[in-house]
């Protein structure tokens, strides 16, 4: 189970194929662009010494609004706090590309698990489908398609999945309104379910709130 | 002599068999399946969306909502992605509720599996007395929490509140006044008299279960040799839970990387041989009878071990109502959290329980808010009906639905 372990082979065998690694929580994260992807994928498949032989999850990450908040909390002292309606996206505090895709693998022989991220920027949302890695990538690339519009190359049948048929954008997107574009009911006039603009209006409830708290920060 | 071909037939989503809303496209050969294509989504409420406009602890209810038969484990997982960033731990006492509820849900879950999957392939009667046996474990889960399916009971630090004193008795209908009597004698005690009660009795009711299944000749023509899968593809295809130890490996997080107080009980894995649905229904007997012997253990240690439930954290934990009446701080703390909620440092987890179905994660990123950035579900049931295809080619029509009983399906979590 231990980390340390799987650490060490990881600079040791994968030197100069990943660009970050991040060990926090008691996890281990490894940052890979899409060029090394495969290369990476296939040895942590295929290495004894990794045996990563399960794909667990895969999913797509937007980090548009990433550190941005609804009220301001260090000025509120001298301006009071707004009812937080009127969002801000102004200090996203992301330094990344957009997007990116998180691979959890799964090793069940050391019993170790490892996430990977790629980094995708908006412009060119294509990755190579670790689909003849692991099976079980088939839903899981469909999903992050149909729900953040990254395309997987090489993925047979790259159709949408949650979202209904004819479904136009890519709801998972931070830009995307919670309430969606479209709503659905019967119209009695012309006997059938037809498709209407959306009659509600997204509203906040509970502000989104960041707050600087030393308990944390303290031991880092 | 007339051309043959292949005919594409719809199945579902409104079917008896779909077990919620699955509808399938099958290519069909006769009578023959050459290729499934299930059409999912129908389900799909955006809970990991919604999930981003919600302060941590009012997402609690929705896990309860995806997967609507293991309420309770998909709340284990969520707490402890959040108790993971936080980095707190829950008290002893409540780790080891949470470890007799997930137990209690895991024979809740097997127990709707069971009924389910015989009705469907023909056994009518296994359903009612399953469902009798449900009845007793619901009636915990409502005493505990006050509901009887979305209970909504762990917290981030703990559990919601302690056991009741007391378990709640049947009141006098106009119907069954004689009755009365008989159906109240194991409910004289409190919860945990009525859950020790309950597991004396259900080792005999799985016995029940296995008479009429076990040995019976339609039951194994139904469920032996079908939907066979090798532990090699079983892997590659990312099966998790029953599905990935019928097929033989003894795989179970609760053993491989323990949780809550797991190490400290005692229990078995049950695995099966050739990897075909009646593998996989004996694996989940089996489990239904070491989750039965778990619960025992976790009762005698909570009847013997009283203590608090939740950490004594005013920042994650709200403090008691009578606190507040007093104490200043006590009523700031409890205006703050059910405002605002508590903020989570930066950073992301992944925490995953072994769930009736296979394993459950929640993958959770920070950014420092009083809300989740993104949070991924990892649905057992997501990747087992991705092998649907693989699993129903070359089987007949009617193996197609012993298959999505054998899988466990339940669309609440694999649409989420």
């Amino acid at each position: 189970m231990s980390i340390q372990i799987l650490q060490e082979r990881l600079n040791e065998r994968l030197t100069g194929k990943f660009e970050n690694i991040i060990v926090a929580n008691n996890e281990l994260t490894i940052e890979v662009s899409t060029k090394e992807l495969h290369t990476v994928c296939h040895i942590l498949r295929f290495d004894q010494q990794f045996d990563f032989a399960q794909l667990i999850d895969l999913c797509g990450i937007d980090y548009l609004t990433y550190g941005c908040d609804d009220w301001e909390t260090d000025e509120a002292t001298y301006t009071g706090f707004s009812r937080g309606v009127e969002r801000v996206h102004e200090k996203s505090t992301w330094k990344n590309p957009r997007f990116a895709v998180i691979y959890h693998l799964l090793s069940l022989n050391h019993n170790w698990r490892l996430r990977i991220r790629v980094f995708l920027p908006e412009a060119n949302l294509i990755i190579p489908s670790v689909l003849p890695i692991w099976a079980s990538a088939l839903w899981y690339e469909r999903e992050a398609f149909d729900l953040f519009g990254i395309l997987f190359e090489g993925h047979p049948d790259l159709r949408r999945i949650l979202t209904d048929y004819g479904f136009i954008g890519h709801p998972f997107r931070k830009d995307f309104p919670l309430s969606g574009h479209v709503e659905v009911r019967y119209d009695p006039d012309q006997k059938r379910v037809i498709y209407q603009p959306v009659s509600i209006e997204p509203r906040i409830l509970v502000p989104k709130v960041i707050r600087d708290d030393n308990r944390y920060t303290e031991d880092k | 002599m007339p051309q043959i071909r292949n005919y594409t037939m719809n199945f579902g989503p409104q079917h008896p068999a779909a077990h919620g809303v699955l509808r399938l496209v099958l290519e069909m050969d006769g009578e023959t399946i050459v290729r499934a294509d299930p059409h999912v989504g129908l389900l799909h409420r955006a809970t990991e969306k919604l999930a981003e406009t919600k302060p941590f602890n009012q997402n609690i209810g929705y896990m309860d909502r995806l997967d609507y038969v293991s309420m309770m484990c998909n709340e284990h997982a969520y707490v402890r992605a959040i108790e993971k960033l936080l980095n707190i731990e829950a008290p002893i006492r409540a780790q080891y509720i949470r470890v007799m509820f997930d137990e209690i849900t895991r024979i809740l879950n097997h127990l709707l599996w069971l009924g389910a999957h015989a009705i469907d392939i023909g056994a009518m009667s296994v359903l009612l007395y399953t469902f009798r046996e449900r009845e007793d474990l619901l009636d915990c889960y409502e005493a505990a929490s006050g509901a009887r399916m979305h209970a909504n009971y762990y917290r981030p630090g703990g559990v919601y509140r302690d056991l009741p004193d007391e378990m709640p008795k049947y009141a006098a209908s106009q119907f069954s006044k004689k009755d009365l009597e008989r159906r109240n004698a194991n409910r004289q005690g409190s919860l945990l008299d009525f859950i020790w009660d309950f597991t004396e009795r259900f080792p005999k009711c799985v016995d029940d279960y296995e008479t009429l299944l076990t040995d019976n000749r339609i039951w194994k023509q139904r469920t032996v040799g079908i939907g066979v899968v090798t532990l090699e593809r079983a892997i590659q295809l990312g099966f998790t839970g029953p599905m990935l130890r019928g097929s033989g490996l003894a795989w179970d997080l609760r053993k491989k990387q323990p949780y809550a107080v797991y190490d400290q009980l005692d229990f078995a894995i049950p695995i099966g041989s050739e990897g075909d649905s009646y593998d996989r229904y004996l694996v989940r007997v089996e489990e239904m009878r070491q989750s039965n012997y778990i619960i025992q253990q976790c009762v005698q240690w909570l009847k013997a071990n009283p203590g608090p439930v939740t950490l004594d954290d005013y920042k994650v934990v709200p403090p008691k109502r009578e606190a507040m009446k007093e104490d200043m701080e006590a009523l700031i703390h409890h205006f703050k959290l059910f405002t605002e909620g508590y903020s989570v440092p930066k950073g992301e987890a992944y925490a995953a329980v072994e769930h009736p179905k296979g394993e459950f994660g929640i993958y959770l990123v920070s950014d420092g808010a009083n809300k989740p950035y993104r949070m991924k579900i990892r649905a057992a049931g997501f990747a087992h009906l991705s092998a649907m295809d693989e699993m129903v080619r070359g089987h007949m029509l009617a193996d197609v639905v012993a298959i999505i009983g054998t899988q466990d399906i339940v669309f609440g979590e694999i649409d989420r």
